[in-house]
């Protein structure tokens, strides 16, 4: 077991928990988008991060990925997580301020769309990679991927076509939080 | 559009058949046809034993791929730091002008000139640069820009 | 042959010397990518055809480039029992006339650039003089390579052989000393007693972050897994940095010793050379480097008999900037798109397949041969207390000495600017200096005491990077500069996490604000607390250390932020939105070579009369300032 503190609370977990684990068996919340049970940790969103102090220095980490180690003092509320998760809402409320889904996040935050936000998208994929990784990980094949890079980036059917290899389980659509899936589903099995 | 079949044979038995050489095969199979028909892309998925979304996933984050046939020539225009601070931005407006082109990057509508950005060529001396297919000029300024072009159109 | 022991690698020195330092003359044309663009190829023809015609009894030969870019092509001429002598800007028709006036028996005067009477020699000894007794004629007036000023404060460590060997050549290489430092290690040091010379030598990683390379080494060594991999970044991605790509063309074997030290060091049997496509030249050089090894018997297995095998494997990369950074060079290696991944569990301990494998820069490798040649206590007296040895800066930008440079760690902004560099071009002011790439940030003139070191670049905002230095002057706009480093980081971001997807975009969005008048002071505010988020919040280095252009703009030159917010206007003129062009009509005179530029027709006028430019149509593309002799196009 290992030892540690969240919040100034005692905790321990086991060796190989994340800080993300821990605090969820602890019952101490931490907002994830990217995250999910069912597959491995991807660290994209960021939305996750708390603070550490490692005792030589104090930095930011991702919940999710950061295995715990003894002694460490880690705070999940500090002024440097909230301007974090601060823009991170802002700016993916930007990119699809008509999203319901985020709507009802950002109220958490005090959020509100901002002069730059996107007009005429009700909702974007903000690429947390769930469908992707439940193709791979759950399924057990590479059905459809993410292609491209930077702002171009974008989850799609291999050569833009429909996918050879996608099996119509429909485990994408059901793991997507936003609603970005159901046309690039019906791509696929074009 | 067809392609050659001998040659992608070729460029397949250089490669054995697992995926870590997904890259270099894309690569020789963009030196031989200067872009990658989607024929050959799922020839070398197969014979490496990936699928072809990894495939797909790699031809669309690397630059140096393209999915679409190129022009004649190709021109890069040097963007990085010390050609921008020595006017390659305006430079390539002018080339871009000159070529008609209505995007950032691309290829004229005659197939003869494809214009791309590059990231330093490694002669910032002779800031700002271009490198018209393989030769590299330097020291540019807009009035030879024109020049370069119509030169090219010529060959 | 097989190079298996000591008295093979003395043989083949002694070969290599009697090439070097032939009893006939020779001549070397820098060959390197600079060399070439500037036309080095055709001077080459030109020597070997009419060597030929005159029947001339020497030899013509290729080097790599020795720094001076901005006198390229140059060649160099050696003749027994002279000084060597270096000549610049060569062109077909003086090539012809060198060569003529060569076979006379005499040396041509003009292009000169400077002599070198001593060759460093450093790895094999000590220096070597070119000649005995005294000078006679023009060249005992010709000035040494030590007066030019770009030469004064120089030392070549890491660029030992470049300009000197052909590096396609081991025996060259071999004869400089090259690869007794390999034999040194495997034969008469232990891998931790090479560790201990690498750590108290203080060698730090060129490749950016400034990472101790000797402790690196030492956890590779310590981690559990086999085999070990051991990895160049050839990446280069640093856009006005070409130092790697350089020594790479100049000086192959120099990367692979270093990287077969380093795997004896560390326990590893395998490497791997990730190196930029778009460097056809340094590709091709390292091809040959790694055959010509392997048919010497220096790569592969046993190698000195030592019981000690290590080969390398070379990898060319997409072109992608990211794929600089450690954990998105391996995801390429192993044939994915570049994504970076979180760093919890270093890649000295789970990298490469998830295998111990340590990564250095070019550079750095380039240094180890060395430090077990001449030993830590030689190699620490170089450099400052926190960074020891020399650093290879790209000098580039608006200054009249563009080149590589190689100084030891220490050397003031204001020397480079000014002493090395020449200074900017006339009637223009320094300005600033940005180093470190997208991750680093602007230096301005009152800093310019600064010393050139990790420590003190890393206080002032800016960083090390792989040492790209590009000066500017009063003609380059900050906003525009941090606009165009946004740029750069966006187009190349991976695009994984939310902060370096979205949050550099949003940077940039508001600096188009500031750059077409719209911005407001509040905006200022906001950049700061997006930069903060984007540094604590994104996933790798890219992401964490692409604010470090806006924000150190923004600390050392927030008067012009404010000049295009409040004043709405730029003072560098850059800014098309803010400026607008006009003909000063007492100046111009008439030329009409504007007229025929604008590719608008928003110039109008008759031969000898001034001419009038309607702003109306003026797309302010500049071309008419680009060609105007006269000063007549003036921006405001
Ligand atoms: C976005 C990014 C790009 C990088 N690009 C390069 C590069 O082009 N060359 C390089 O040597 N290191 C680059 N680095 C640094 C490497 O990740 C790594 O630290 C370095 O190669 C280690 O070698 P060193 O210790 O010898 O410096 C980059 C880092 C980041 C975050
Ligand atoms: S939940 Fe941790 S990064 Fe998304
Ligand atoms: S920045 Fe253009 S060649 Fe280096």
């Amino acid at each position: 077991m290992v030892t540690f503190t969240i919040n100034g609370k005692e905790v321990q977990g086991q060796k190989d928990w994340t800080i993300l684990d821990v605090a969820r068996w602890e019952g101490i919340p931490i907002p994830t988008l990217c995250h999910h049970p069912a597959v491995e940790p991807y660290g994209a969103c960021r939305l996750c991060v708390v603070e550490v102090d490692e005792g030589r220095r104090t930095r930011i980490v991702i919940s999710c990925m950061y295995p715990v180690k003894e002694g460490i003092k880690v705070r999940t509320d500090t002024p440097r997580v909230q301007n974090v998760r601060r823009w991170i809402m802002q700016l993916l409320l930007d990119e699809s301020p008509a999203s319901s889904y985020l709507k009802e996040l950002a109220k958490s935050f005090d959020v509100k769309p901002s002069r730059f936000q996107k007009a005429g998208v009700s909702f974007a994929c903000h690429l947390c990679g769930l469908c992707v990784r439940a193709c791979q990980e759950v399924v057990g094949i590479q059905a459809l991927t993410f292609s491209n890079r930077g702002l171009k980036k974008e989850i799609a059917s291999p050569l833009q076509m429909g996918s050879k290899d996608c099996i119509s389980c429909g485990n994408c659509l059901y793991v997507c939080p936003s609603l970005g899936m159901e046309q690039l589903y019906a791509r696929m099995r074009a | 559009m067809s392609i050659s079949f001998k040659s992608l044979e070729t460029i397949l038995e250089r490669h054995p058949p697992s995926p870590e050489h997904l890259i270099s095969a894309l690569q020789d199979v963009q030196a031989r046809f200067h872009y990658l028909p989607k024929e050959a892309m799922t020839a070398v998925c197969d014979h490496l034993g990936v699928p072809v979304s990894r495939g797909w996933a790699v031809a669309t984050f690397y630059k140096s791929f393209s999915l679409e046939p190129q022009g004649e020539h190709g021109i890069s225009v040097c963007m990085g730091t010390a050609c921008h601070v020595r006017g390659a931005r305006n430079l390539y407006d002018k080339f871009r002008r000159d070529l008609g082109l209505p995007g950032e990057e691309g290829t004229t509508r005659d197939r003869k000139f494809t214009l791309r950005q590059v990231r330093c060529l490694g002669c910032c001396s002779m800031g700002p640069v271009a490198q018209v297919d393989e030769e590299i000029h330097g020291n540019l300024n807009q009035r030879k820009a024109g020049q370069l072009i119509k030169l090219y159109r010529k060959r | 042959m097989q190079i298996t022991t000591l008295t093979d690698l003395e043989a083949v020195k002694a070969r290599g010397l009697a090439q070097l330092y032939p009893e006939k003359p020779k001549i070397l044309v820098g060959m390197a990518t600079c060399g070439m663009a500037a036309g080095a190829q055709r001077v080459l023809e030109t020597l070997q055809k009419r060597a030929q015609q005159l029947h001339w009894d020497g030899a013509v030969e290729k080097t790599g480039c020795i720094g001076f870019c901005y006198e390229e092509p140059l060649v160099d001429l050696i003749i027994p029992g002279q000084p060597r002598l270096t000549y610049a800007r060569v062109d077909q028709e003086f090539a012809a006339e060198m060569m003529t006036a060569v076979a006379a028996g005499t040396v041509p005067e003009e292009n000169f650039l400077a002599r070198l009477d001593v060759d460093d020699m450093i790895l094999d000894g000590g220096p070597r003089r070119f000649y005995e007794g005294a000078l006679s004629g023009f060249v005992a007036q010709a000035p040494r390579y030590e007066d030019l000023d770009f030469f004064k404060l120089q030392r070549h460590l890491a660029m030992r052989n470049c300009g000197f060997i052909d590096p396609d050549n081991l025996e060259h290489y071999i004869a400089r000393g090259g690869y007794f430092a390999l034999h040194r290690a495997l034969t008469s040091m232990t891998p931790e007693e090479v560790i201990e010379a690498v750590t108290v030598g203080g060698l730090r990683g060129r490749g950016g972050g400034g990472f101790p390379t000797g402790v690196k080494w030492a956890s590779c060594r310590k981690a559990k897994g086999w085999p070990k991999y051991v990895l160049c970044n050839a990446d280069e991605g640093d856009p006005g940095a070409y130092m790697d790509r350089s020594l790479i063309e100049g000086d192959p074997h120099a990367i692979l010793e270093g990287m077969l030290i380093g795997a004896y060091a560390i326990g590893s049997t395998e490497g791997y050379i990730y190196v930029r496509a778009e460097y056809p030249l340094a590709v091709k050089t390292l091809q040959r480097a790694i055959l010509t090894a392997r048919e010497a018997g220096l790569l592969g297995q046993n190698i000195f008999g030592a019981g000690f095998s290590f080969d390398i494997k070379l990898n060319l990369g997409g072109g992608a900037f990211v794929c600089g950074e450690s954990t998105a060079l391996m995801a390429s290696i192993e044939g994915r798109p570049g994504e970076p991944r979180a760093k919890y569990v270093r890649s000295v301990e789970k990298g490469l397949w998830n295998l111990p494998s340590n990564l250095n820069n070019v550079e750095t490798w380039a240094n180890v041969p060395l430090i077990i040649a001449k030993g830590a206590d030689w190699y620490r007296e170089i450099g400052t207390e926190g960074s020891k040895g020399t650093k290879i800066f790209s000098l580039v930008g608006q200054v009249k000495n563009v080149g590589l440079v190689e100084v030891p760690m220490g050397v003031t902004i204001k020397d480079m600017v000014n002493l090395i560099g020449g200074g900017v071009p006339e009637a223009r002011e320094f300005k600033a200096i940005q180093i470190g790439g997208p991750s680093g940030g602007c230096i301005p003139r009152e800093l310019w005491d600064l010393p050139i070191d990790f420590d003190s670049l890393w206080d002032a905002g800016a960083m090390m990077g792989s040492g790209g230095m590009i000066v500017m002057d009063n003609s380059t706009c900050m906003v525009d500069v941090a606009k165009f480093f946004l740029d750069f980081l966006i187009d190349e971001s991976c695009g994984k996490c939310i902060p370096c997807r979205l949050g550099l975009k949003r940077m940039r969005d508001i600096l188009e604000e500031f750059s077409s008048g719209k911005g407001s002071l509040a905006d200022l505010e906001e950049l700061q607390s997006l930069s903060e988020a984007v540094q604590d919040g994104a996933l790798c280095g890219l992401g964490s250390s692409g604010p470090n252009p806006v924000l150190t703009t923004l600390r050392y030159f927030r008067d012009e932020y404010e000049a295009h917010i409040l004043g709405r206007r730029c003072p560098a003129g850059v800014c098309k939105d803010l400026i607008t062009y006009a003909i000063n009509q007492e100046l111009c005179n008439g030329c009409m070579a504007c007229v025929r530029e604008c590719p608008q027709g928003a110039i109008t006028g008759e031969k000898k009369q001034p001419h009038q430019l309607d702003a109306t149509l003026c797309i302010k593309c500049g071309a008419c300032f680009e060609v105007c002799k006269f000063g007549a196009v003036e921006v405001s």
